[in-house]
């Protein structure tokens, strides 16, 4: 019945242009890019709160707007759910009328039930109260379940979490992942923040300066380095080269409580997480939490050490280089980086080709448990 | 109760006073609301000129705005003919035309305060609206108009303050006659004119500064409520 959302819009402003193409079937889109990237701007113009100057913006057989044909829905005729930055709560309205006032607009469309989406989000004890009365956290989470009760056919959601704390981040980013289990409807999910579009996209969509500059993977997309410079910045100042990779769950020591992870072959120790043997997950590996060796080493804390190749270095400010390494059989090889010290590079006399050891500090989890894991 | 305070004729002028500003009030209302919502939140070539028009009365001599009325409105006037040959009623030298001369001098402060009610209320909730399946009026009505309710209220009041006080403009166009036009402060005036009327006039006075002391302290009190609405906290 609905097909993908296809967009391809145009927009000449004297400060900003926007070309922006792409598609997005059922699952989660992540569009990631530093701000002024124009990601709001197409979230705006697929819901029909501002136009594009020409273009055309389609959900399946239904055409949103094509300018050639003069074609325009109006937003309240898209059935879009639109989760934006801000809660945007009707102040004057509980939160159970504020969840109601999609609902009673939806006329016969069926879609998720009011019990269904107050028990996904939790809102129970919250719907007798007035907005002003509500965290940050649950805020957001009652203006996703307004969005919900109004049978949308595609879900919006414009930076839902820059407005929270890292508190409230880890809140409510469970209920993300839920709805992502639950819902297959296309899901457009805006960040700039990696970690986020990690833990929750499919696939992403890389803007930048009002272009698409990648899409596809998140991990195929966001491990090249040259789109984490775009979305970091520039020169990538301040900000280092991080590797996503899919892990399995390999065995748990319960003796110890850690995990094992299979990562390509290798293995990764860190504390135990409540998941089966053989789930996967997504980490990250910071290249400033990898410290390289060029001999084994025996006596040290750190037991995640892995056997990996040079394959290049990449100067990374004046003080600092970024060493990419190979990691794992060559035909599944993944590629990591560590950042280390001119000085230390020298010392050590790393070149191309040369076999070290990575001695990995941490790594970031994206799964449905926590920010990060310590490793062992 | 009052008539125990009030001598007959000063009810008189009292009851006149308030028909006279009720009724303009409640004619202004919806042309306000919709100038100030049109001011508030749309940009037209002539925006400017509407909002320069709408703020004449507050900066003519009243005495230009009430002759512009006769004209307009008298018995030869283009309107007032109008009125007396198709809907049966004159405006020139009765009730009718004091309501209307308090109605036109106190638009622009009515216009003003529910202009700003309506700056007030975040276009991105009306825009969130919107994905929610509601059409501009049903925006309008479920959300806009609700949230400017306080600030609607303290601009009618505010308003109607003004219309209480309307002298110059009446005077002019409609006259001072005693049970018909003669207001509040055209009953002060025609006091004054009296040798020995001090007293009567003192007595207008206190009644004048109760009467405009109580509806701008409503007002007031609105206003703040507004900005509670806002919030949410209301």
């Amino acid at each position: 019945m609905s097909g993908g959302l296809s967009v391809s819009i145009a927009r000449r402003a004297e400060a900003f242009s926007l070309d922006v193409t792409f598609e997005a079937g059922s699952g989660v889109t992540g569009i990631i890019g530093p701000s002024g990237a124009g990601k709001t701007m197409t979230l705006e113009a697929i819901a029909g709160l501002a136009r594009p100057e020409s273009g055309r913006i389609a959900l399946g057989d239904d055409i949103f707007i094509d300018t050639t044909r003069r074609i325009f829905t109006a937003p309240e005729r898209r059935r879009i759910g639109y989760v934006f930055q801000e809660a945007r709560l009707f102040p004057h309205l509980s939160v159970a009328e504020n969840l109601d006032y999609g609902a009673r607009r939806r006329g016969s469309e069926t879609g998720m039930s009011r019990v269904e989406v107050i028990d996904l989000l939790g809102l129970d004890a919250l719907l007798d109260r007035r907005p002003h009365r509500l965290s940050g956290g649950e805020a957001q989470r009652v203006a996703i379940g307004r969005a919900l009760l109004a049978a949308p056919r595609l879900l919006l959601m414009d930076e839902p979490l820059s407005s929270l704390d890292i508190r409230r981040r880890r809140e409510i980013m469970p209920f993300l992942e839920a709805l992502h289990r639950r819902l297959d409807l296309p899901i457009l999910f805006v960040s700039h923040n990696i970690d986020e579009i990690v833990r929750l996209a499919d696939r992403v969509l890389v803007l930048h300066g009002g272009r698409v500059a990648a899409t596809g993977d998140v991990a195929a997309v966001l491990n090249r380095l040259d789109v984490q410079a775009l979305i970091l910045g520039e020169d990538g100042s301040g900000a280092d080269p991080a590797t996503i990779i899919e892990a399995r769950i390999a065995r748990h020591d319960e003796a110890h409580h850690l995990t094992e992870l299979d990562v390509g072959g290798a293995t990764l120790a860190l504390s135990q997480l409540p998941l089966p043997v053989g789930s996967k997950l997504r980490i990250r590996l910071h290249a400033r939490d990898i410290a390289l060796a060029t001999e084994r080493p025996t006596a040290l804390s750190i037991q995640n050490v892995i056997e990996a190749k040079i394959v290049e270095l990449k100067p990374a400010g004046p003080a600092q280089i970024d060493v990419a390494l190979a990691v794992g059989s060559s035909d599944a090889a993944i590629t990591l980086f560590a950042r280390i010290t001119n000085r230390a590079a020298e010392r050590l006399a790393l070149a191309p080709g040369r076999q070290v050891w990575a001695l990995i500090k941490s790594v970031a989890l994206a799964s449905d448990f926590g920010d990060s894991g310590r490793t062992a | 109760m009052i008539d125990a305070w009030l001598t007959p004729g000063e009810m008189q002028a009292l009851w006149l006073s308030l028909k006279t500003g009720v009724v303009g009030t409640a004619i202004s209302l919806p042309p306000g609301i919709a100038i100030a919502w049109v001011l508030a939140r749309r940009n037209f070539v002539g925006k400017l000129a509407l909002d320069g028009l709408v703020h004449m009365p507050l900066v003519l001599p009243p005495v230009v705005t009430g002759y512009l009325l006769l004209i307009l409105f008298g018995h030869r006037g283009p309107l007032g003919h109008f009125f007396e040959t198709y809907l049966g009623f004159t405006l020139a030298f009765n009730w009718k035309g004091a309501a209307l001369a308090s109605a036109v001098m106190g638009f622009p402060l009515l216009v003003r305060a529910i202009r700003l009610a309506f700056e007030s209320v975040d276009p991105k909730l009306e825009a969130a609206a919107r994905t929610l399946g509601a059409g501009p009026m049903d925006v309008f009505v479920s959300i806009t108009l609700p949230l400017v309710t306080p600030g609607l209220i303290a601009g009618t009041l505010l308003g109607f303050a003004r219309a209480l006080g309307e002298f110059g403009a009446t005077i002019t166009f409609v006259a001072n006659i005693p049970g018909e036009t003669q207001t509040l402060p055209i009953a002060l005036y025609s006091a004054l004119q009296v040798p020995e009327g001090e007293i009567h006039a003192l007595r207008f006075v206190i009644l004048s500064i109760l009467l405009a002391v109580g509806a701008l302290a409503a007002s007031e009190f609105f206003a703040r409520a507004q900005q509670r609405r806002i919030r949410g906290a209301a």
